[in-house]
């Protein structure tokens, strides 16, 4: 990278992220004015974000090209207290936690206590959430059966199409407005409701017209001061450029990447969307001006890079913003899972997709070394093998990138789901790995569950250890149980009920967010919104699932299967010592607990007995689940993976029959159970694969790797695994390819590692930042040996 | 191991019957089929148990899955001849090209190695070469050179791979026996294998170190 690059990767790595009010003063500001009593809620949600548009600190950074900023300056992270508030005691913590910080100065302290926390106490989202649910969903939530995305940030997890590459938002407004002549007051009786959201929309796309001359306005104050005169020519286009784009359709390569960027800066002023948006496709959308570029000779392949690179650190400046209610213990993560896709498919025909671009991405990707924004490769069976080996060459140089995903199963996924083939070829994964239809397409994630957790609600009649409550239906004494089936039937019952108390309750909290908390501007963006005059959370976009994230299935396949060998198989013990000896969390039990742990059959080993079981497991999810509908007009469906919330949900789960002890981590996404795997990669493979992915919204595969492993012709072995398990219908794979040695090393000392970057769960970030028993479940994952 | 309540020792292999090994094999037939890879017969040396190893070939034959085996070559012509009806892949063991060198290291000398390598050669067999780097044993110019030239007069060699020497014997052989004999022996340096690898190259073939 040259050396403007470098300066600007500097200045993003090595700037702590803190917290700035600027956002939540403009919005108490604006919130006690009288506009909230006079407008609608839409027009007052963009009306919000014009405001926030036309008084937030415009930054441009030295030597930058690609310019804007979320917060007033690279790092500074804003807060969105209409939708959760932090606390004084948030506020001491996140600043004094060890790990993934964030400055809080006495200023930002001074300000939270005197205006924001006192004027949004009793009125944001979270609350208006938990005072909507019943009691049952508090005693499982508190339980630690399920989590609630939306306690924390609004349904996101929307990624864009090219559209904005064709259209400015002068365009959008044209539409819109034509949209809004066509309204029929006679037969339509959400007429009025839908003028509403066009005004809405449309002030939006003023706000961030405005939001882009300011920087125009800026850009060009800074060249008149600027001594340097190629400096000063750069300050001159980035004007010409603010102020074209987003206003207009995109001319250039430059105008096309500041364009998107102006979108997603908006996107993520106007709510902390969950799952940070991202411009999906990119060597689709840049292609076109990348080539009419090279044509006119007023873009150079380095020029391009270049501002790529620019672009990449753009993502990284921007942290994703802490959660309330958090712990001292509590890690979090930066990461906003901003998921840039490559390769794949083109929508029309179907063809090859991967270009010039999809190399020259990976070339950034490997050089840059950012944990933001991240990225994955799309792969078909009709990409050229050169461009996975490619990939497979960028994950061996070990920070977790770009994840791996299977294209031809994930438009399966999208028909499965009733899309259209041209929308189903459209989409991709995004966050971690779920997959939606870029532009058309709001698939919410609303929280994981727990299986393990059911599992052990299973084994107490309902009761929970932990608090002796009955936090489930009353399923039958496990002690008295005389067949595996029994125990597999109240299981099914636990998780029966739960997902019914979650449903239930998602129904609800959708409402919420359509009745108090519209998106306008996302809604612009999204397919069909606009044409339907429904906002992005109330129904507007063309495809509108609803996903609850099944975690846990190695750990309990591996507890049923202990059960069904050990105790009806084998009848080496029975159910009750089993459940004593759990309740003793083994202690007195070690014998038992080795014979449970290393001589009865795992998941993760293609072996038949433990296999047939998490296909069972997965079955039953998909049955409770698939196909209920939502509120707006989409319907239920599952996908499989964790986060890092594997490590949450295992510390509220006690011992189990696969000998797991009380609190360590689950197993994670629809990786085997950490260290009991020993068939290796294949093994592994063929056990995943026994999930029906194509009837899924996406599941999450780990695999770790010694760095030797993949050197010399390792890389085909694993361009050749990847392929395996792919014909195989497996939707995603990703690769940590570091020594656990060298994991070890870093925890000791933590300073010398800082820039080790480790594949978490869908996402990959710095090793040092990451809690403690997350660093200790990544060392323990399998480091597969040998390929 | 029922005795070993922590799962700290643990037992080295185990007795299978045909059909035990084929399972296992065939669970991974999609990874072959994808790769071009399909199983190696190693050891030990696999041609000491003929029966055993005949019969998974002969169903790895109809399976069609890719056969490849990994022989010190010292074996009785007849079973050789056999077994090669039925293997796809030859990987020869290749550790010295004088008959008193190699009896003084090995305990047999290598004219019933040469001249099993030489009949497979004429019955059209694949041949990947394998020679062990050992320091002090058969690195000499001498011995590179004798071993360029008789792979040169073989047809069928598609490479050969020279293997430097690793101590990893040294581990198992503490576990086999108390007294440990000590082992004086270096791993050849990279510039060493690189320039045994220049010299057999001359002679036309494809050369890896490692494999």
């Amino acid at each position: 990278m040259n050396e403007r690059v470098a300066k600007l990767r500097k200045q993003s790595v090595e700037t702590k992220p803190y917290i700035s009010t600027e956002r939540a003063e403009l919005l108490t500001e604006f919130y006690k004015s009288d506009i909230p009593q006079r407008e609608s809620v839409p027009v007052c949600r963009a009306l919000l974000l014009k405001y926030v548009m036309e008084n937030k600190t415009i930054c441009i950074n030295e030597g930058e090209l690609i310019v804007g900023e979320r917060g007033p300056a690279p790092k500074a992270t804003p807060t969105y207290p209409e939708l959760c508030c932090h606390t004084m005691e948030d506020l001491h913590i996140l600043n004094s936690r060890e790990r993934t910080p964030f400055v809080v100065t006495e200023e930002v302290r001074k300000i939270y206590s005197e205006r924001i926390i006192p004027f949004w106490t009793g009125k944001t989202m979270r609350e208006k959430l938990f005072g909507a649910m019943d009691p049952k969903w508090h005693q499982a939530f508190n339980a630690g059966v399920f989590t609630e995305f939306m306690e924390q940030r609004a349904p996101g997890h929307a990624i864009l199409d090219d559209k904005i590459y064709h259209k400015g938002m002068l365009d959008f407004k044209r539409d819109i407005a034509e949209h809004q002549k066509k309204l029929d007051y006679f037969n339509d009786r959400l007429a009025y409701e839908k003028n509403q959201e066009y005004r809405a929309m449309s002030i939006c796309a003023d706000a961030v017209i405005i939001f882009a001359q300011r920087y125009a306005d800026k850009a060009k104050e800074l060249a008149q001061e600027e001594s340097d005169a190629v400096r000063r020519s750069e300050l001159e286009r980035i004007a010409e450029v603010c102020l074209y784009v987003p206003a207009n359709a995109p001319r250039n390569f430059w105008e096309a990447l500041q364009s998107y960027w102006f979108v997603h800066l908006s996107v993520i002023t106007e709510l902390n969307t969950w799952d940070s948006f991202n411009p999906g496709r990119l060597d689709q959308h840049l292609l076109p001006f990348y080539e009419k570029g090279l044509e006119e000779e007023t873009l150079t392949p380095e020029q391009a890079k270049e501002l790529l690179q620019c672009f990449w650190i753009k993502f990284n400046n921007q942290p994703a913003p802490p959660k309330v209610g958090v712990t001292e213990e509590q890690s979090g993560t930066y990461v906003d899972f901003a998921l840039i896709n490559t390769g794949g498919l083109k929508p029309a025909d179907g063809s090859n997709a991967v270009n010039e671009i999809s190399y020259m991405i990976l070339d950034v990707v490997e050089e840059m070394r950012l944990p933001q924004p991240s990225s994955c490769v799309q792969i078909s069976k009709k990409n050229p093998y050169r461009f996975l080996k490619r990939a497979c060459e960028v994950v061996r140089t070990g920070f977790g990138q770009p994840s791996v995903f299977n294209t031809d199963v994930i438009i399966k996924e999208m028909l499965q789901d009733g899309k259209n083939m041209i929308d189903a070829r459209t989409g991709g994964p995004s966050g971690c790995v779920t997959i939606s239809s870029f532009g058309k397409e709001s698939c919410t994630l609303t929280g994981y569950i727990n299986w393990p957790k059911i599992f052990e609600l299973a084994c107490n009649n309902g009761v929970d250890p932990n608090s002796s409550e009955q936090v489930g239906p009353q399923s039958g004494e496990a002690r008295k149980f005389d067949s595996y089936q029994q125990l597999m039937d109240a299981y099914k019952e636990q998780l029966r009920y739960f997902i019914d108390l979650k449903i239930r309750a998602n129904n609800i909290i959708e409402r919420l967010y359509a009745n108090y908390m519209p998106a306008p501007f996302m809604s612009i963006l999204m397919d069909d919104c606009i044409a339907r005059g429904l906002d992005y959370h109330n129904g507007g976009p063309r495809y509108n699932p609803t996903y609850i994230q099944g975690v846990g299935i190695g750990t309990t396949t591996d507890a049923l299967t202990a059960v069904k060998y050990n105790v009806f198989e084998q009848q080496n013990i029975t159910m009750d010592e089993l459940l004593t000896a759990m309740q003793a969390n083994f202690e007195g039990y070690e014998r038992l607990q080795q014979r449970l742990l290393y001589r009865t059959p795992k998941y993760g080993n293609d072996d038949d007995y433990a296999d047939s079981i998490a296909e069972e497991l997965f079955n039953a999810y998909y049955d409770f689940l698939n196909g209920r509908p939502n509120t707006k007009g989409g319907k239920y469906r599952v996908n499989l993976l964790p986060t890092t919330v594997h490590i949450y949900f295992g510390s509220v789960v006690g011992a189990l029959p696969n000998g797991r002890k009380a609190g360590e981590p689950v197993s994670e996404g629809i990786s085997p159970t950490q260290g009991s795997d020993t068939k290796g990669p294949t093994a592994v493979f063929k056990s995943t694969a026994r999930i029906d992915h194509a009837r899924t919204g996406g599941t999450l595969l780990n695999m770790k790797f010694n760095p030797d492993v993949l050197a010399g012709d390792g890389l085909d072995k694993l361009a050749h695994l990847i392929r395996s398990y792919f014909k195989l219908d497996g939707h995603h794979v990703q690769f940590n390819v570091i020594g656990a040695e060298t994991l070890r090393k870093a925890q000791q000392n933590p300073e010398r590692y800082r820039d080790l970057i480790v594949r978490v769960a869908g996402f990959s970030d710095y090793f040092v930042d990451v809690g403690r028993d997350l660093q200790n479940e990544i060392i323990a994952r399998t480091e597969q040996q040998s390929l | 191991m029922e005795a070993c309540t922590t799962g700290a020792r643990e037992i080295i292999g185990h007795q299978m019957t045909v059909s035990e090994v084929m399972v296992e094999v065939e669970q991974d037939i999609i990874f072959y089929d994808q790769s071009g890879g399909g199983v190696t017969f190693s050891g030990g040396e696999p041609l000491m148990q003929p029966e055993f190893l005949l019969a998974v070939l002969n169903q790895c034959q109809a399976q069609q899955i890719h056969t490849a085996l990994d022989t010190s070559c010292y074996a009785e012509p007849k079973i050789l001849e056999t077994v090669s009806e039925r293997t796809d892949l030859f990987l020869c063991d290749l550790k010295h090209m004088d008959n008193e060198i190699h009896e003084r290291f090995t305990g047999v000398g290598n004219n019933l190695i040469l001249d099993n390598i030489r009949r497979l050669s004429e019955a059209g067999k694949e041949i990947v070469i394998r020679m062990p780097v050992i320091p002090g044993f058969n690195d000499e110019k001498a011995n590179i050179e004798a071993t360029g030239k008789f792979t040169a007069s073989l047809q069928g060699v598609s490479r050969i791979d020279i293997l430097p020497f690793n101590r990893g014997g040294k581990e198992k052989s503490a576990r086999l026996t108390a007294e440990s004999k000590p082992m004086q022996i270096e791993t050849p340096g990279e510039e060493e294998m690189n320039s045994i690898a220049m010299e057999l190259s001359k002679y036309g073939f494809e050369v890896k170190i490692g494999g």
